[in-house]
């Protein structure tokens, strides 16, 4: 540009001609390092993704395999009374079963059967006390049960306890994890598909925790949000986008609805505190509650997603509609959503999918608590997934952390699938005017 | 359980209404009658009629009367109970209405005079009872014929059904719409009742500007330290700072991902980069809370701590000692976290944004001779420069009132510092850790999270009005 003001002489038309090949020089390792700085950019942010997944999937896939062990325990009769049958130890009686398959005895003071019942799951001792109650004639008969080992035993087989640690470091003793190679060498030890983990709900102990009371509440939980956030949001859209008068009332409400949308989730969460806890009653920490707050929280969205797919219904379609004789409310109900209708579901299901995912308003409602069971009814105390992921990684047991990203990859299966149907919806229906 | 018979009974009695009107209306044509609606709506018209009335009854039952009935029965207390305090009355009740519904009390031991009076109570809660429900019921179902009735003795051939039944439909619309309101007003009037109560026993101003918080409750009178400090001003230091870091991140690498995307990448390289932002924009925050907690924070404070190691005994060994003791829950941990969390939203904001820059002035910038960077820079961003800003600003937004990642990564120490190895604790990390477990709403502890909501409404809220007014602006400018 001021290039042009040099006066065009024969030198100075060799002295413009360097001067620009220099410039141009630089010129173009800049746009290089543009160009470079935006790829770097992408590159980042896809790695952060493959690293955060692939973490996550590391530290979870040992949950999905575990280790069970089988022993046959003889029912002593002179340790199980018959008619007090819950009174006898039977953790107690596994371990001795186990002491003498290693050829060890107990002393004095229980101390070495203490250190066996470190690696056996009390689920053992559960099942063998459910068995006999049930059937009292087992009493002097040997019975065999199954089940897990103990999380730190399991943590040992799975590498992740080592015996290079010094021992004042580690869980288990030297005693403990040469028990633990005897048992496995012995074959009285399988490792196998944790089904444990996909069929249990939460517990205290680590090797008997599992999801599906969380899955379960979820499921609930989302099943309110969709009752109640699809088709108010659904109408609400259609309402403001093919029927409202233009005016202050409904810009009001427009401008209303996208602030809500990014309002943070905790607030809601106080709302429901407030509203729903103080003022209504509704049952804490149900899914209930949950959903209401959840369905709140998304309603914005799925009316911003309603109303873009009602805006790509041409015009045309509504004319002719009208052109024939139909109402308004025909026109709408007969022509316009039908049409919309697959956009509307893609931006309900993704929202609802964002819902799955959701936490900290849960917090705020009281979905924090231990919850042992599968919730039978949607006003019963429950947990949910994510709640679950926050509950496992608060607690100190090392084995928990495995849980906790296990839990992780069985929510982010949930949000996939819910991803995918959206994409296949919008694939499959999509349609261009 | 009767309530929810009377529920299914309605359902069926309306679908009969359903029927019995069209039959009526196909069997006037029949007759040779102009018809001015077709016999659905006919149909429809006296369902509406027969259902909602008495659907709304039922609901509002369902919903409200036990509460009304633990009233009624509270209005006049016994002599033994009067004496005694409101702990002791409320249990009480409780008692008599779970005997009168034949669940089991509580094991509060309860002396003859006031045993009786409870059973006396319990009686009247079961008489209640079942007058509230017979009366609701008889109720429901003269609501139910009455409205059929009604609606049978309107419906003619050229009644204008479908106008009405649309009136009825209109309604609905306007119904949901509301919600939408409805959730603002709940949110802001639950907001300012709570914080308002919680002003009173702290002063706004001591909340707002002052600098020392530790919110807690004596549990006795004469306790040493009773009163608590909410001075909340080291809040937000911390979640400024939380927010600054988590923008230094995001903020360069989504704006050149989305300057590439828009402007370099093809097609192709579009169709594979976006989906798979959109995957880490889906993935939850508590999967990067956890991701924060387990993963970067112990790894940034190995290597602070190895750097640190390397310094000590050298010209920096005050540094290198204080790298030493850095700990796994720094500000730059959850602010790191944060910021990739944010990358995708401002990519995919910014990137709308740049494609709203009509092609015409890429055109004229390179048509001039410039190159890509050059058009980019002097060109496309400076005309992009608002809505940019905008979509930084929502970014903001969406930090300052993120809570898993904080809550699972950052400290809950108050303090004020700009440091970002140092621990800090942010607004939503006190609104969660005052209001999960025990909560008693009388107390200035468990209110202060409501005041702290308060603020971070207000602000999150004037954030967003700014941003979305830029980018509407900025999107107009172009259309």
């Amino acid at each position: 540009m001021t290039d042009a003001a040099i006066p065009p002489t024969a030198a100075g038309a060799k002295d413009l001609r360097s001067l620009v090949q220099s410039r141009l020089k630089a010129r173009q390792a800049q746009e290089a390092r543009f160009k470079f700085y935006g790829q770097l950019a992408i590159v980042l942010a896809l790695s952060f993704l493959v690293v955060l997944l692939g973490r996550i999937i590391h530290q979870g896939a040992s949950t999905f395999f575990d280790y069970r062990m089988s022993v046959a325990v003889y029912i002593d009769p002179a340790k199980v009374q018959r008619d007090d049958v819950a009174s006898a130890n039977f953790d107690l009686l596994v371990a001795e079963a186990v002491m003498v398959k290693l050829g060890e005895k107990d002393d004095e003071y229980g101390e070495t059967s203490a250190k066996a019942m470190e690696l056996l799951s009390n689920d053992l001792g559960f099942q063998l006390l459910s068995q006999v109650r049930d059937d009292p004639s087992l009493i002097g008969k040997t019975v065999t049960v199954t089940g897990p080992v103990r999380a730190d035993a399991a943590l040992y087989y799975k590498g992740q306890i080592k015996r290079s640690t010094p021992q004042g470091d580690r869980k288990l003793d030297d005693r403990q994890l040469a028990w633990l190679d005897r048992i496995k060498s012995m074959g009285m030890v399988s490792g196998g598909f944790n089904t444990q983990f996909l069929t249990r709900s939460d517990s205290t102990e680590p090797e008997q925790a599992g999801v599906l009371g969380a899955v379960v509440g979820s499921a609930m939980m989302l099943l309110v949000t969709a009752v109640l956030a699809v088709p108010i949001g659904m109408l609400a859209a259609t309402y403001l986008e093919e029927f409202a008068p233009k005016n202050r009332w409904t810009d009001i409400i427009e401008v209303n609805i996208n602030n809500l949308a990014a309002v943070p989730s905790i607030v809601y969460g106080l709302l429901g505190l407030a509203v729903f806890i103080n003022w209504l009653h509704v049952p804490r920490s149900s899914p209930l509650l949950g959903g209401l707050v959840l369905a709140l929280m998304a309603l914005p969205t799925v009316i911003i997603a309603t109303r873009a797919a009602l805006k790509a219904v041409p015009p045309s379609i509504r004319e002719a509609a009208l052109g024939v004789g139909a109402s308004k409310t025909q026109t709408v109900f007969h022509h316009v959503l039908p049409l919309a209708m697959p956009g509307v579901m893609t931006g309900a299901i993704l929202s609802l999918a964002h819902a799955l995912g959701e936490t900290a308003p849960l917090l705020m409602i009281g979905m924090v608590s231990f919850v042992p069971g599968v919730p039978q009814a949607v006003t019963e105390a429950a947990t949910v997934l994510p709640v679950q992921v926050f509950i496992w990684e608060n607690a100190s047991e090392r084995a928990f952390h495995e849980r906790t990203a296990g839990a992780i990859i069985v929510l982010l299966i949930f949000m996939i699938v819910m991803n995918l149907a959206a994409i296949l919806l919008r694939r499959r229906f999509e349609r261009r005017w | 359980m009767i309530t929810w018979a009377a529920m299914a009974a309605l359902l069926i009695f309306s679908a009969c209404a359903y029927v019995i009107g069209r039959r009526r209306l196909v069997a006037a044509v029949a007759a040779g009658a102009q018809p001015h609606s077709r016999p659905g709506y006919h149909g429809a018209y006296l369902t509406l009629w027969a259902a909602v009335p008495a659907l709304l009854l039922l609901l509002v039952h369902i919903g409200f009367s036990s509460r009304i009935e633990a009233a009624l029965l509270q209005a006049e207390a016994p002599a033994v109970v009067r004496t005694m305090d409101a702990q002791q009355q409320r249990v009480f009740f409780d008692d008599a209405i779970s005997l009168s519904q034949g669940q089991t009390r509580s094991e509060t031991t309860y002396d003859a005079a006031v045993q009786a009076a409870l059973d006396a109570k319990a009686a009247e809660a079961r008489r209640l009872d079942q007058g509230v429900r017979l009366t609701v019921l008889v109720l429901a179902v003269v609501l139910a014929a009455g409205g059929f009735l009604i609606a049978l003795r309107r419906l003619a051939p050229d009644f204008r059904a479908r106008n009405r039944v649309e009136g009825w439909t209109a309604a609905l619309f306007i119904a949901c719409s509301v919600v939408a309101v409805l959730t603002t007003a709940g949110i802001v009037a639950s907001l300012a009742f709570e914080s308002w109560r919680f002003f009173q026993m702290v002063s706004p101003i001591d909340f707002l500007f002052g600098t020392d918080w530790d919110p807690q409750i004596a549990m006795r009178a004469d306790q040493y330290a009773s009163k608590g400090a909410f001075g909340a001003v080291p809040l937000f230091v911390g979640t400024f700072l939380v927010m600054l870091v988590a923008m230094v991140v995001a903020a360069p690498i989504g704006l050149f991902a989305a300057i590439y995307l828009a402007e370099y990448a093809g097609g192709w390289t579009r169709a594979v980069v976006k989906p798979l932002l959109e995957v880490l924009a889906g993935v939850p925050t508590v999967v990067y809370g956890f991701f924060a907690a387990l993963t970067v924070g112990p790894l940034f404070r190995a290597g602070f701590n190895a750097i640190g190691a390397q310094l000590i005994g050298g010209p920096l060994n005050e540094l290198g000692v204080y790298l030493g003791q850095v700990q796994n829950q720094m500000a730059l941990v959850a602010g790191a976290v944060m910021g990739i969390m944010l990358i995708p939203f401002v990519c995919s904001l910014s990137d709308d944004i740049l494609n709203a820059v009509p092609q015409s002035l890429r055109d004229g910038s390179l048509a001039m001779g410039a190159t890509k960077s050059e058009t980019v820079k002097k060109v496309v961003l400076p005309a992009a420069l608002p809505g940019v800003m905008g979509a930084l600003l929502l970014a903001v937004s969406r930090a300052v009132g993120e809570t898993m990642i904080v809550t699972m990564a950052a400290g809950l120490q108050a303090r004020m510092t700009l440091n970002p190895l140092d621990s800090v604790t942010t607004v939503t990390v006190q609104i969660v850790t005052l209001l999960t477990g025990d909560q008693e709403f009388d107390s200035a502890k468990t209110l202060s999270a409501f005041g702290l909501g308060l603020t971070l409404f207000a602000v999150t809220l004037a954030l967003n009005i700014v941003a979305l007014r830029i980018v509407q602006k900025y999107r107009e400018q172009y259309d």
